[in-house]
This record gives structure tokens, C-alpha cells and sequence, in this order.
């Protein structure tokens, strides 16, 4: 197994960047929506994910956490989708799409945690 | 093509999450999670600017803003991270700070997002009507 930070969160970062962005192509090809679904279900798909990941050892804690998860989930996409449906006054969708994020993220987090150990 | 981009600026968004968050975590030494709210939030103001700015000038290939913001900044920020230091805070008790932590995630992050978004709004316009009198 590579020891390596630079390199385990170097790969990571990669995948995950794709990932992210050939699945949030593929939803908005497949499901076009105003309300921001693809970086929804990237976002809480991954803190599920990194809740069952932190349990890992070290090495998958930097390729799979760090890098994969940290890359793939997005905070920065999240909130200038926010201020984009502000900008558009959407505010039903704006104020769903901050609720669902946060309750939901904070509770897949806490379940992908549960579950590392029950595992 | 433009997915090996998005790839490689990935790489380099993750490493400078990591390297940015250790170097924060030797000067600060306290539960409240600074490193991803300031990693967060710096990433907030960039992808608006960027988006309202650089994008629409037009000056550089959009592949390359895709690479700067999709892999770049989308890699740098993230949510997940957000989300289990959340829940490892309010395990350990610490009510007070995960809610503090959440508020100026949210609040913060909104603010440098809409900060970004004006001040990359107000250079283009003032950009292009340069452009259109002269």
C-alpha cells in the first residue's frame, strides 16, 4: 500500500473531482431540474460515505476520505447554487434545498458513523 | 478531454485542502473546526467570482474556467468533511460549538457566495461597458 499523503489524497482528489462532475452531467442530462438535485445527492451520498469512512485506518481515511470524499462533495457548488436561486428568486426551492442539505447531510454523516461500528 | 482537467485540478484542489488544513491545525488548537470553515469559505467567494467574472469575459477556454471551478475550488471545498465534523461535535458534547460551526457555515458561506457573485458582477459590467465606448 502507498504511504504517501501527497499521493493517496492526490488520488483521491482525482477521481473524486470526476466523479462528481460526470455524475452532476449525467443528472442534469437525464433529469433537468431548476431545483440543484445532482450536488443534493453528491453531497449527502458523501457525507454518508465519509461518516462510514472515518472509521477506516489511516491510509483509506486519506485516499477514500480526504481525497475521494472530499473532493466529490462540494461546498462551494452548494452555496452559489444557493445564491443563484436568490438571484432568480426561487425561494421555495432555495429554502428546501438549504434545509434538506443540512439536516440531511449532519444525519447520513451520523448514520455512515453508526454504521462503521456496527461493521 | 476536458474531464482529465476537471481530474488533474482535482488533485491539486484536494492537496491544497489537506496541506492548507494541517498548517491551520498547527496554529489553531481548539475543537471549533477553523480549517474547513475558512477552507469553505474562502472557496465560496472564489467559485462566484469566478463564475460572474472570468467566465463570462470570454478570455480564457472554458474547459479551462470548467478545471478551475468544477475540479479546482468544487475539490478544495467540501461538504462531506462539514457533515462529520458536525456530528463528531455534537458527540462529544460540544453543543455550543457545532451550532456555532453550522451558523457561520451557513450564513458565512452564503455571504463571501453572494460577495463573490456582486463584486464579479460590478467588474464585468464595469469591464464591458469600457469596452463599449471605447
Amino acid at each position: 500500500m502507498i504511504e504517501h499523503p501527497f499521493l493517496l489524497v492526490g488520488i483521491g482528489g482525482f477521481f473524486g473531482a470526476i466523479a462528481r462532475f460526470s455524475f452532476s452531467n449525467w443528472m442534469k442530462k437525464s433529469y433537468p431540474s431548476s431545483f440543484p438535485i445532482a450536488t443534493l445527492l453528491i453531497n449527502l451520498i458523501g457525507a454518508f460515505l465519509l461518516g462510514y469512512i472515518v472509521g477506516l485506518d489511516k491510509t483509506w481515511q486519506l485516499l477514500l476520505g480526504t481525497g475521494f470524499m472530499g473532493a466529490f462533495t462540494t461546498f462551494s457548488t452548494f452555496k452559489l447554487e444557493t445564491i443563484q436561486l436568490y438571484a432568480d428568486k426561487k425561494w421555495k426551492i432555495l429554502t428546501i434545498y438549504l434545509g434538506i442539505s443540512y439536516t440531511f447531510g449532519i444525519l447520513l454523516a451520523f448514520l455512515g458513523m453508526k454504521l462503521g461500528d456496527i461493521l | 478531454m476536458v474531464y482529465i482537467f476537471v481530474g488533474i485540478a482535482g488533485i491539486l484542489g484536494a492537496l491544497s485542502r489537506y496541506y492548507l488544513g494541517l498548517s491551520i491545525g498547527t496554529l489553531w488548537h481548539h475543537d471549533f473546526p477553523l480549517a474547513t470553515l475558512l477552507i469553505n469559505l474562502i472557496g465560496c467567494f472564489v467559485l462566484s467570482w469566478l463564475t460572474m467574472y472570468i467566465s463570462r469575459l470570454n478570455i480564457v477556454p472554458p474547459y479551462f474556467v470548467t478545471a478551475l471551478g468544477t475540479g479546482f475550488v468544487g475539490s478544495f471545498t467540501t461538504f462531506s468533511t462539514f457533515s462529520v465534523e458536525t456530528v463528531k461535535l455534537i458527540h462529544s458534547s460540544h453543543w455550543a460549538i457545532a451550532l456555532l460551526y453550522v451558523l457561520s457555515s451557513l450564513w458565512g458561506g452564503l455571504f463571501m457566495s453572494w460577495l463573490g457573485f456582486k463584486i464579479g458582477d460590478y467588474f464585468f459590467k464595469k469591464r464591458t461597458q469600457k469596452q463599449f465606448i471605447s
